[in-house]
Parts: C-alpha cells; structure tokens; sequence
C-alpha cells in the first residue's frame, strides 16, 4: 500500500484535528469582557482554589475545530445505518420545526398550568395516539427511554402484586429478548431466569410452561425478537402467564415492525414501554435524549407512576399527587413530566404520517428487511428460515475457515463508506450480523448495501484475510485498538508537565 | 495438582484438599475473544452449586460465571483487576478466577473430566 504524507497531516478533506485543550492560547478569548471591578469575595470555602483550566481560544477556532470533528461523524443524515435493534430512522425535519416552536421549546415544568394548556393538550393527545395504536388503556408517559420503561412497568407490576399480597420474587426472560431486559428486571429486585428458545427462533413455549408457578411475578418477552422474529405463539404465552397470576412485559423496542397491524393489547400483553426514539422517529444515539413511555393493561392500570394529564371541563391538568389520582401510583419515575422535547417529535411525526402512513411505515420496513435477506441469504448464513420481520440475522457460519471473523467483516464495511450491522448480538447465534435497514431506505440504498457486502463475502471466501485484518485503512484512524482501549481507557485530558526551560 | 474438572457452563475445577480453584476454560476465552473486564465476588460470599459467581467481559460479550459446586468463597485472583488479559493467555493456570470451600464433595461427581468435556465441545461446534 501507498502511504502519501503531507506536510499538515491532513489528507485531502479528512482534516488532523488537536484536542481544544491543546489549541489553548493562554488569554485569547472569542469575546472582549471588561475587568472585573475589585470586589470581596463571598464563596467561603467554595472559593475557587486553582483556574478553571479553560481554553484560550479566538471564535474562528472554537467554530472550526467543532465544524471539523462533526466532519468524523457517521450519522443517520449522511447514510445508511442499519444498526440491529437501534431502529435508525430518518428524524423528518418537521418534527424539529414543531419542536422549536417557541411556545412549546420556552417552557419551564414549573408554569402555572393554565399557561401551559397547549403542552397538557399535546401530551393528552400523544397518549390518546400510544393507547390507540396498542389496545391499551393507560399509558405512563414520563420513563426516559427504553430501559427506563422497563424498569417503570415491573416497578407497576410490582405495585399490583404487593396490593394484593402476592409478592413474587421471579422475572423469566426469553432469551430472545433484549439484554436489558435482565438488568432492569433485577434492578427491581427480583431473581431472574431465562427461558429457552426453540430451534426456530421463538420462545419455548413448553419449556416455559414447565416453569411457571406461584413464584413468577412476570414473564419478558420481545416481540418482534431480536432474531427479527414474531413470537407466533404470543396469545398462548400471555394465557399461560395469567393462568399462573403473573404479568406479560412485551419489550417494545421493536414495535416499529408492527405499528398500525399488530395491537399488544390485543395480544394479552400487561405492559410495554414504547421507544418514541425508535419506533417514532426522534433522535437518538450518542446518548440521547429518549422517550419511554409504558403503555399499561386494565389490571395494572390503577397503579400507574405519577404524573399523568387528565381532560378536566374544557382544560387539562396534571395529576401529581396519590390524593388527586384517586388510585393507586407507586410513586413517580422522573422529577418532571418527562422527555417533552420528544413528545413533540413523535406526536409530530405520528399526526404528519397519519394512521395510514404508521401502517405503511411498518410494512416498508418488514419489506426492506426481508428484501435484504433474499439478496443476502445464498452468501451469508441466515440464522433461521423464512421471512423475517424488521431485522434481518445471519450467523458467521459462512466465514468458517476464512480466517475471517464477524468483527473483521465489519471493519472492512466502514471502508466502503456504511454504518455496519450490530455485531455479536443476540447472542443466542454465533458471531451475529443483525441488520435493520428500516423503511428509510431506498432500494438503490439496499442494493448498495448488499453489494457491498457480497463484494466482501467474495474476498473473504478469497481469504483475503491481511485485508480484513487491517480494514478500515481509509478512516481518519485506521484500525482502533479496542482491546486496549477497553482495558486502559483514558477518560481525561491532562496537560502536559510544564516545560523546564522558562520562555 | 489433580486433573481438572469441568462444566457444561464452560467453568473448570481443580480440587485441592477442601479447596476448589475455578476458571473458564480455554474454550470458552477463545469464543469470548480478548477479555477486558472480569467482576470477581467478595471473599465470604456463599453460593449454592450453578449460583451466579463472577461476571467476564470481553470486546464482544460479557458473560456470566457460575459456582461449579457450593460453597464459600476464599480467595479470588485480585491479579485480574489489572491484567484481565490472563484469562486469554493462561485460562488454566494465571488466569483462574476464585476458590471456593467445597461444601459437598459429592457435587463434584457430577461434572466432566477432561474427554468428556472435549466431547461436549466438540458436539458444540
């Protein structure tokens, strides 16, 4: 391979950036402030004791250096990103206009109510959008994001329970589910057990009969699975779960492949939270912020988290207190009312497809997946037969004796310029490729991808294995170290020693 | 040391005295690849045969580790907290996890001995 060098570093558009902390210019500033007057000083011992360690820095430098690094973004807006389970959907720009409305961005949560009608109105209407499109009557609105719903609907399970004094101390999970299902479900402070799946992808449904009892509190399930798969027996599982008095929790992380077809109510399902991040289209990834709001079943409904909106006469106000609920909350899952910038992209998103585009929008996205996996599935090894849903799962069989690893593979797809697939994930298969290109794409986007990738199987049958192992080679930095960086983080800046000779 | 005992959980066990050492197997760190993390549980701590003991982490997974027979928790290899990389390089030998007082040595009829375990890994790929 040719290596050429430049003088800067830079190669062509892919620009060498430092630190800010190492552009810093000891009193260059963007802003001129005048000196500060002699004044007393009155923190006490919150006295400043050494400077804040901010860099000196002119506004051109501070705007490229933030323009530059945004340059080393991968993103929804600059491609395909079809992360297995993440749901990376176009965020329409609609959704933000509505949520820079003044009258909705410029709100505090502490308003007098009846300055904030409009706000009350949208969340009475998001939740009236959530209960409709899943059979259910109640809906928490304030968990922020998916394991936060989790959390908030055994919390709620919980609350039934013990009202009727029959705590249990067991959670199963399907080993299909999502790997949060498990952490959320003992952070609630149950013991939690895991069902098997069958041959096909599913749940066990004998096997997870075999368990039930007197001790299980809930049964999680995700569904669609994160193989891409429809928990076909779903019906029979909630029956069997209520016959033995406990709860169904369905992880809707995946809703998205069902919008507008499939209602979880109508499934036997007790409580699901709904990734409006996901599902609807707001933003996310790098953290946040995400929405989670659990949607609830007439037996858990009593006990829902405060707050929630009621339509009182022509207005509407929050219910805030056990007293004003008339029920029986367990308590409240945020300080606030929740994630309300994303309540207005998802309403916003929801009222412009209307019912009909939801319905359209799930049905894209099946059949994007599953024209994925008839252009994929002679080359790779798909993980299980038959149509999928949203998600597409091979295994890394087709790599056996390439030398090649599911990693590998992935890293050399950075180089054709695409976000690769989750990796390694579920964990049921071995070496897993989960791909979700959801319905934003085109299908010049699909073939593009699925190109690329049997371009890839060739080399790889090839084995071309010093290609894999050093991909990417044309990323700002090569192949990352990520063992190392697992091992030795290094979370912190310092600066540097002070140089010995003084200037 | 006497022959190592193994689990279908991919844990090995070498009896000395009334102690057990614990691990994972060589199988089981190359299938998790480099490790990067490993949870040990407090010294004291009880568990009861198949409990949930220690957690291993690795760049692709994190997988949990379970008691391969009752017991107490004696020592654990504190060596892991700064060179989790020994249980890639001497799954075996440096890179064990825990030892355990043996509660009920009859528990330890009930694991594999080395061909058996070949076997079962060998049913696995």
């Amino acid at each position: 391979m040719t290596v050429s060098f430049t003088t800067t570093g830079n190669r062509g558009l892919d620009l060498e950036e430092k630190l800010i902390f190492e552009q810093d210019k000891a009193g260059r500033t963007a802003v001129d402030l005048p000196d500060v007057p002699a004044h007393d000083n009155r923190l006490g011992v919150a006295k400043r004791k050494k400077a804040m360690g901010l860099p000196g820095l002119s506004e051109p430098q501070v705007v490229r250096h933030y323009v530059r690094m945004s340059r080393n973004n991968y993103a929804i807006d600059a491609g395909i990103y079809p992360l297995g389970s993440c749901t990376m959907k176009h965020n329409p720009r609609l959704n933000e206009k509505m949520a820079r409305t003044p009258g909705l961005a410029d709100l505090h949560p502490l308003q007098p109510q009846s300055s904030v009608q409009g706000a009350l109105a949208l969340m009475d209407e998001l939740a009236h959008w959530l209960m409709t499109l899943t059979g259910m009557p109640a809906v928490a609105l304030s968990p922020a994001a998916g394991a936060h719903g989790e959390l908030t609907g055994l919390m709620t399970i919980r609350a039934a329970l013990e009202a009727r004094g029959d705590a249990r101390k067991v959670v199963l999970v399907a080993e299909s589910a999502h790997g949060t299902n498990p952490a959320s479900a003992h952070m609630c402070g149950y013991e939690v057990e895991s069902v098997p799946g069958t041959e096909g992808g599913r749940v066990d449904l004998a096997a997870l009969k075999k368990r039930l009892g007197p001790d299980v509190a809930a049964f999680m399930i995700t569904n669609p699975n994160t193989c891409g798969l429809f928990e076909d027996d779903i019906v029979a599982i909630s029956a069997a779960v209520h016959d033995a008095g406990g709860f169904v929790y369905c992880d809707g992380a995946n809703f998205n492949a069902i919008v507008g077809r499939v209602r979880p109510g109508d499934l036997g399902v007790d409580a699901m939270h709904l990734n409006l991040h996901k599902t609807f289209s707001t933003p996310h990834g790098g953290g946040g912020p995400g929405a989670g709001p659990v949607v609830l079943s007439k037996a858990l409904a009593a006990f829902a988290p405060l707050p929630f909106v009621v339509k009182d006469g022509d207005g509407f106000r929050l219910v805030e207190t056990e007293e004003q609920s008339g029920a029986q909350p367990y308590g409240r899952m945020k300080g606030f009312n929740g994630q309300f910038g994303v309540f207005v992209r998802a309403l916003s998103y929801m009222m412009s497809m209307g019912s009909d585009g939801l319905r359209q929008a799930s049905a894209d996205a099946v059949l994007n997946a599953n024209y994925l996996r008839e252009r994929l599935q002679n080359a790779l090894s798909l993980s299980y037969p038959g149509p999928c849903m949203h998600e597409v799962l091979f295994d890394d069989r087709f790599l056996a004796e390439t030398g090649v690893t599911t990693l590998d593979f992935a890293k050399a797809m950075i180089d054709e310029g695409v976000h690769p697939m989750t990796m390694y994930f579920p964990l049921i298969v071995h070496g897993a490729f989960l791909i979700e290109p959801t319905e934003t794409e085109s299908r010049a986007s699909l073939d593009q991808l699925a190109d690329l990738m049997l371009g890839l199987v060739a080399k790889a049958k090839a084995k071309e294995v010093e290609f894999f192992k050093a991909s990417p080679t044309l990323t700002p930095r090569r192949r990352l170290d990520e063992t190392r960086a697992a091992r030795s983080p290094v979370l912190r800046w310092s600066p540097p020693a002070p140089k010995l000779a003084a200037e | 040391m006497a022959a190592l005992k193994y689990t279908d959980q991919h844990e090995w066990v070498a009896v000395e005295g009334d102690v057990a050492t614990v691990g994972i197997t060589d199988y089981a760190q190359g299938q998790l690849g480099d490790v990067v993390f490993v949870e040990l549980p407090d010294e004291g701590k009880s568990f009861a045969m198949g409990d949930q003991a220690a957690v291993v982490e690795s760049v692709k997974a994190a997988a949990e580790v379970y008691a391969p027979i009752s017991g107490k928790i004696v020592e654990i290899n504190e060596a892991l907290n700064d060179k989790p990389e020994l249980v890639n390089e001497d799954s075996t030998g440096d890179g064990w996890f825990f030892k355990i007082e043996i509660d009920d040595e009859s528990e330890l009829d009930s694991l594999m001995d080395a061909k058996e375990y070949k076997e079962f890994v060998k049913g696995l790929e």
